[in-house]
């Protein structure tokens, strides 16, 4: 027998549980996609050793476990005097791994642009900034949008690893039901019921900001 | 007095000396066209002259200035020099309108509205005044090309440098931007123009330049010397464009 409505009690906790998780969630989205698209930049168009300093630092995340990553960062850390909440190490940690990951898609993005645009912003008198802000990014983000909001949306269901550390995200409310009540199978069918709504819900999101965003594929 | 000059400009790729020993004399309302085989140094001599290469040996001077590709020369250069490639490279993401009103915006700092008004008056010029509106991917190849035309005239630019920019289209659509170079030249405006059109350099051409091997080795009045070229050089490559 299953019994769905042992679980009812707890709806604070799965709540709050998805609360937290959806902070994280649009939060290190952000601050991630603005790390990776500085990094590309570096990548892309910075000197020798810039790009040598973010080479680094995405293969050291990319070749590397996410958990270990984030245990680094929280028990790590304090070791070189950095004491950090589980809640802000957990966000360092997605952000930088997001960050890493996006770089990787958002530069060949920028590879995609080709030479001449570049060449006709300049002859037009506008600087690298504006070169990049104006003519680059729109149509560079849009031919890697899908693998982008993609990475975006396998961090966020990575995140599930931070209940390691004791943050109250959505799988640390599972956890916490299940050994309340011994209801496993129904504590985690919830749990991934709800982070399959939560994936779909970004999906939908996404792409209302791609068709906002890249407005001029589809115009008459 | 000359508007643009070139004095012994020297060129290298690595070990590839590309342009040797240009000397070149522009004037204002010169319609100058360059001809010559692929490979006589003809992209690189106009690149060098707005900047977008480095060369190694000369001077090159627009309206009495140096170039040099410091990219902040190449921003004051842009006032000056206005240049049209043979792929068009309209912005897609933005709208003839926009693609138009984006260097008098953000470089000349113009208002909204004043750059609006002379985006209008550049595309009625090239006679695109109903496309303000649509992107560029829903233009044919010769309407994007007079749209990247009204760009650069939004600039006011001193001379416009034109490369092979009829060479991307179809043919039927390659008098519609040359007509539109035609009435420009009429006005008094300065072109130099890398071309592939004869006909067209005969007859609104003031100049022709014939590079061959990196170096200018024949130039003079059109009509002169596209019917008696003196160098074997350009009696053959003029059998061959015949
Ligand atoms: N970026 C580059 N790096 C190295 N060599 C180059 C580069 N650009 C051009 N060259 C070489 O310089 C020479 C002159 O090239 P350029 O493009 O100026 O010729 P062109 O007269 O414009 O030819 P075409 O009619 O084919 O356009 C060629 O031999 C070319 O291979
Ligand atoms: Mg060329």
């Amino acid at each position: 027998m299953l019994y769905f409505s042992d679980l009812l009690q707890y709806s604070d906790v799965f709540l709050s549980g998805l609360k937290t998780t959806v902070e994280l969630t649009v939060l290190t989205t952000i601050l991630g996609v603005a790390l990776g698209t500085a990094c590309a930049t570096i990548r892309q168009y910075g000197n020798r050793a810039s790009q040598r300093v973010v080479s680094v630092y995405v293969e050291l995340i990319r070749n590397t476990p996410f958990i270990v990553q984030l245990f680094f960062i929280f028990f790590g850390l304090p070791a070189i005097g950095m004491m950090l909440s589980p809640w802000e190490a957990s966000m360092i940690a997605l952000t930088i791994n997001l960050g890493a990951y996006s770089t990787e898609i958002i530069r060949a993005g920028l590879a995609s642009i080709s030479k001449g645009q570049i060449e006709a912003a300049k002859v037009l008198g506008l600087n690298f900034r504006q070169t990049l802000t104006r003519v680059i990014f729109v149509p560079a983000f849009e031919k890697i949008y899908p693998a982008l909001t993609s990475q975006c949306i396998i961090v966020m269901l990575g995140s599930a690893v931070i209940s390691q550390i004791s943050v109250q995200d959505l799988t640390y409310a599972a956890n916490l039901v299940q050994s309340r009540n011994f209801r496993a199978f129904e504590s985690y069918l919830v749990t991934a019921l709800m982070y399959l709504g939560l994936s779909i819900l970004l999906r939908f999101a996404f792409n209302a900001l791609g068709k906002r965003l890249f407005a001029y594929r589809t115009a008459d | 007095m000359s508007l643009v000059n070139l004095h012994q400009v020297h060129k290298f790729y690595g070990d590839h000396h590309v342009l040797k020993g240009i000397d070149l004399d522009i004037k204002a309302g010169e319609v100058v066209s360059i001809i010559g085989k692929s490979g006589s140094g003809k992209s690189t001599l106009l690149r060098c002259i707005n900047g977008l290469e480095h060369y190694q040996e000369g001077g090159i001077t627009v309206d009495g200035k140096e170039v040099t590709t410091e990219d902040i020369q190449v921003r004051r250069l842009a006032l000056s020099v206005g240049m049209i490639f043979q792929n068009f490279n309209l912005f897609p993401h933005m709208t003839v309108g926009e693609n138009v009103m984006l260097a008098p915006t953000i470089v000349l700092k113009k208002s909204k509205a004043e750059a609006e008004t002379t985006a209008r008056a550049m595309l009625e010029k090239v006679g695109l005044a109903e496309k303000f509106d649509s992107f560029p991917e829903k233009l044919s190849g010769g309407q994007q090309q007079r749209v990247a035309i009204a760009r650069a005239l939004a600039m006011s630019p001193k001379v416009l440098l034109c490369d092979e920019i009829t060479s991307a289209l179809d043919p039927e659509l390659v008098g519609e931007v040359l007509k539109v170079l035609e009435q420009l030249a009429k006005e008094g405006i300065t072109l130099v123009l890398v071309t592939h059109e004869m006909n067209f350099a005969r007859d609104v051409g003031s100049r022709v330049v014939f590079m061959h091997q990196g170096k200018v080795w024949e130039q003079g009045d059109p009509k002169t010397i596209l019917s008696n070229p003196q160098t074997d050089e350009l009696k053959q490559f003029m059998g061959a464009v015949l």
